[in-house]
């Protein structure tokens, strides 16, 4: 049940590359993740890319099938006919190191400037009591196992390499709504949603809900109501009276 | 050269490593964690199932007691006792600690933690979230890690004045100093350029070995790095010949093979049957387990809903059991039609209830295999998934032979003696990851300001540049698959003399080949390269098992010998100890006895459950401790 498969890889580094083209042998029940360790074995040693757990759990080895961000594991050979040319790129929004190996520090930057959870100082651990429908919103968002293809599909950054100082990605203001949620969560983080993580920017398109691997509802379950949230607060007629007569 | 200094070093990021490295930086040690992937996504981050403790929160019986005997039980009593000890009476703070730190588990109907069954746990304990468990602590821990930086960003001005986290980072030697650790040797994998870490303290969280295995749940990283780096650095290994089999891994398609199937389906009502339509786990419950599992499917389905009158299903047998039981059926021909055994949750419980508790299960079987597991029962067959050995510590501190070596979680042996229970990891990395970044921070003070010295790193270059400069060798990745069979069938789940020796002899060639591999392209990310450094590691940790599995000549947990089919009492005290010389020759493997159970502890269990594990010698010293407490 094997083929010899066509693929067309980005070969390069330093900012340098271009596609080059494989013939490799594609076993029944294969994904594309095996079809590159395939080449890797065979005929280009050196080929990067990045994986580990090869069951969609860990989020190492995202990259774009035929201009599709995917998880190389999770994307069977079955899904394209034998004849079919499948062309293998990195992740356009980050800087490649090389092949298909990109520098995602931009997320692990981001993921640093969203204040921590911060629970109330005199709950101990062991004394939380939470719902399980009150934990379930959050537990949504903790599905997310960091492949950063929401934040490489956002047009925001993917199209505008000017807005990454200032829009943290469906990622990270996911994490924002996430720990908003959180029953146990102090801290305000609605204006710091839009003013310094860039909430104001999503214009609700969805590309990030649809390439999401783990289908988590980013854009309806997250951003929307962290949106609402933002609003509700900014258009209260007493919070709005509140901040101009108190505030400084 | 790129060095820096640092009071701990942390290789590994995964839990233990995580936990580690949060200790050590609460105690005010300037920390870096050094990790083969990006943050966050170590193999941890795989583990389904749960956490193991004591908590109570499901049944209010249970306590560390309970739990201390069960994972005794589970490891055959080879276990370290005190590591099982202070594992059982510690777990619970550590799991509401994370809670603390943001992690959301599962709910019971009054709010607490929920916990979930698991083979071989006598009462509910496994605190969770789905079956992505590991996921939601690696997020927890990486984020607490990403607080610390916080706090130390509006102390300090900078994220990393006290922890920092080099990622995509592999150390290839620790340094010394005469016989005490100064720091480490490393590379980038995104450039290649080389990093000496100076630092009087490094603990070792590297994980397991099971790159070594074709069949294996492990990813790319397990190649028993630090397994490897402990003993070229002169400490010791024990346990190593005990190796799990996870009974369920996926067994099709092929390119999945291996991939784990959480025990949580059997937890929440998962049964096991072979081609014949029979539920097989009965006709293989061991006489040290009779009087614990039921012996009728009726006893063990009430079991689900009502625990205090009756025993548990057989599929909840501890996972040696339960792999050698999947083994045998496959062997004698009743095996499903892909070479596994069936593993049916679809008839056990409704649709909707499957995919709240093992979401990541029906995904997975949906997109890798076209299964749907709400209508259709899984094909699944045992796996490589844990190695039990791993560095002697100390159980208190995670202190290995070699001043300023520490090391936590599978790295680490003695914990989980001849087989661990599912659970107990999560809780071990928790636990002992504490414990040894907490011990390394003490070890740093004792030092005062003498600080050791970094020597060896001209050798450690030459080593680790030597595949780049080769021409015309090896290809790496033949060597490695060589290996993977080598050990998959040589030295796998049953074991025989004549082919560990076997085994042994091509190891040997191997290890040879493996000093003429060549890795053609640049420094820049190449895997071939990385592969090549790696396979010293997996050839040496591949020695030691088959070394190890050749002298043990008995069949206990994660060790079972074709031709010593029977437990044997008096090899539960001998515990078999490698060490190597510092260019990896000369593996031993030496005898060293087990030292007796604290009365306190003994006495936790039933003399009649003692004497089918104890010797006659071994019971006298509980009788005397059983007196002296009464």
């Amino acid at each position: 049940m094997s083929y010899k498969g066509k693929f067309r890889v980005w070969r390069g580094e330093g900012g340098e590359g271009r596609l080059e083209d494989f013939t490799v042998e594609v076993n029944e029940g294969e994904v594309v993740l095996d079809v590159i360790h395939r080449l890797q074995a065979t005929q280009a040693p050196d080929l990067a890319v990045r994986w580990n757990c090869k069951a969609g759990k860990c989020g190492s080895c995202s990259m774009e099938i035929n201009g599709k961000p995917r998880l190389g594991c999770m994307t069977r050979m079955s899904t394209f006919t034998e004849e079919e040319t499948i062309t293998v790129t990195p992740m356009r929004t980050f800087p490649v190191i090389k092949d298909l190996v990109t520098d995602v520090s931009y997320n692990y930057q981001k993921a640093r400037e969203i204040p921590s959870f911060t629970p109330p100082a005199d709950v101990k651990p062991g004394e939380y009591r939470m719902q399980q429908i009150d934990v379930e919103r959050s537990q949504e968002f903790r599905k997310c196992i960091e492949c950063f293809m929401c934040n490489n599909v956002c047009h925001v950054i993917r199209d505008h390499e000017e807005n990454k100082t200032h829009f943290a990605g469906p990622r990270f203001l996911m994490r924002i709504a996430e720990l908003d949620m959180h029953p146990y969560d102090v801290a305000d983080r609605k204006d710091s949603a839009q003013e310094d993580h860039g909430l104001g920017y999503c214009n609700i398109t969805k590309c990030c809900t649809e390439v999401c691997p783990e289908h988590i509802k980013i854009t309806d379950n997250a951003l929307i109501p962290m949106k609402e949230r933002v609003v509700d607060r900014k258009y209260d007629p007493l919070v709005w009276l509140g901040n101009k007569i108190f505030r400084r | 050269m790129e060095r820096h200094e640092y009071d701990v070093i942390v290789i590994g990021a995964g839990g233990a490593g995580l936990r580690a490295a949060i200790e050590a930086r609460q105690q005010g040690k300037r920390t870096a964690i050094i990790c083969k992937s990006l943050f966050g996504k170590a193999h941890t981050v795989m583990a389904e199932g749960g956490a193991a403790a004591a908590m109570g929160n499901v049944n209010s019986d249970d306590n560390w007691m309970v739990h201390f005997r069960d994972t005794m039980r589970g490891g055959k009593f080879l276990n370290n006792w005190r590591m099982a000890e202070l594992h059982a009476k510690e777990a619970p703070d550590r799991v509401w600690e994370l809670e603390a730190w943001g992690a959301l588990f599962d709910r019971t109907k009054d709010g607490k933690i929920s916990q979930r069954n698991f083979g071989g746990h006598e009462y509910p304990r496994l605190a969770h979230v789905g079956d992505r468990t590991g996921l939601e602590m690696i997020r927890t821990l990486q984020q607490r890690v990403v607080a610390l930086q916080q706090e130390d960003f509006e102390v300090h001005g900078d994220y990393e004045a006290y922890i920092k986290v080099f990622a995509e980072c592999t150390v290839t030697r620790l340094l010394k100093d005469g016989d005490a650790i100064s720091g480490a040797f490393a590379y980038w994998r995104e450039t290649g350029k080389f990093i000496t870490f100076d630092a009087p303290a490094v603990v070792l969280a590297t994980g397991g070995i099971g790159k070594s295995f074709v069949v294996t749940s492990n990813s790319w990283e397990y190649t028993g790095d630090g397994h490897a780096l402990a003993l070229l650095a002169g400490a010791s290994l024990i346990n190593m010949e005990f190796i799990q089999f996870h009974p369920t891994g996926m067994v099709w398609p092929p390119s999945v093979r291996g991939i784990l199937v959480t025990e949580s389906v059997r937890g929440d009502g998962g049964v096991l049957t072979n081609s014949e339509g029979r539920r097989f786990m009965f006709d293989y419950i061991p006489d040290v387990f009779k009087d614990k599992y039921a012996t009728t499917e009726e006893e063990g389905d009430r079991w689900y809903t009502d625990q205090a009158n009756n025993r548990r299903p057989p599929e909840l047998l501890p996972r040696d059991e339960v792999a050698r039981a999947i083994n045998a059926e496959v062997k004698a021909g009743r095996g499903s039609p892909q070479g596994g055994v069936f593993l049916d949750v679809s008839s056990r419980l409704p649709a909707a209830e499957i995919i709240k508790r093992l979401p990541s299960m029906h995904h997975q079987f949906k997109e890798l295999a076209d299964v749907d597991i709400t209508a259709e029962p899984m094909q699944v067959g045992p796996t490589c998934h844990y190695v039990m050995g791993g560095v002697e510590v100390d159980a208190d501190t995670g202190a290995a032979s070699v001043p300023g070596l520490f090391a936590a979680g599978e790295v680490s042996g003695g914990m989980h003696g001849s087989n661990r229970l599912g659970g107990n990891s999560l809780s071990d990395l928790l636990v002992f990851g504490r414990r040894a970044g907490a011990g390394a921070a003490a070890y740093v003070d004792s030092l005062g300001g003498n600080r050791p010295q970094v020597t060896g790193v001209e050798e450690a270059l030459a080593e680790a540049t030597a595949p780049l400069e080769r021409q015309g060798g090896e290809n790496p990745y033949e060597v490695h698959h060589e290996l993977q069979r080598t050990m998959n069938d040589l030295v796998g789940i049953i074991r025989k003399e004549n082919e560990v020796a076997e085994a042994l002899e091509v190891v040997e060639k191997l290890k040879e080949r493996a000093t003429n591999t060549t890795a053609p392209g640049g420094k820049i990310y190449n895997p071939g390269w990385h592969l090549a450094l790696d396979l010293r590691n997996m050839l040496l940790v591949s020695e030691c098992v088959a070394k190890a599995a050749l002298l043990r000549q008995e069949s206990r947990g994660g060790h079972t010998r074709d031709d010593y089919p029977a437990m044997r009492p008096e090899w539960r005290r001998r515990l078999l100890v490698c060490s190597a010389k510092p260019d990896g020759s000369e593996v031993q493997v030496v005898e060293k006895a087990q030292i007796s159970m604290r009365g306190d502890l003994i006495t936790l269990f039933d003399r009649a459950e003692l004497s089918k594990y104890l010797t006659e010698d071994e019971l006298a010293e509980y009788d005397a401790a059983a007196k002296e407490l009464s």
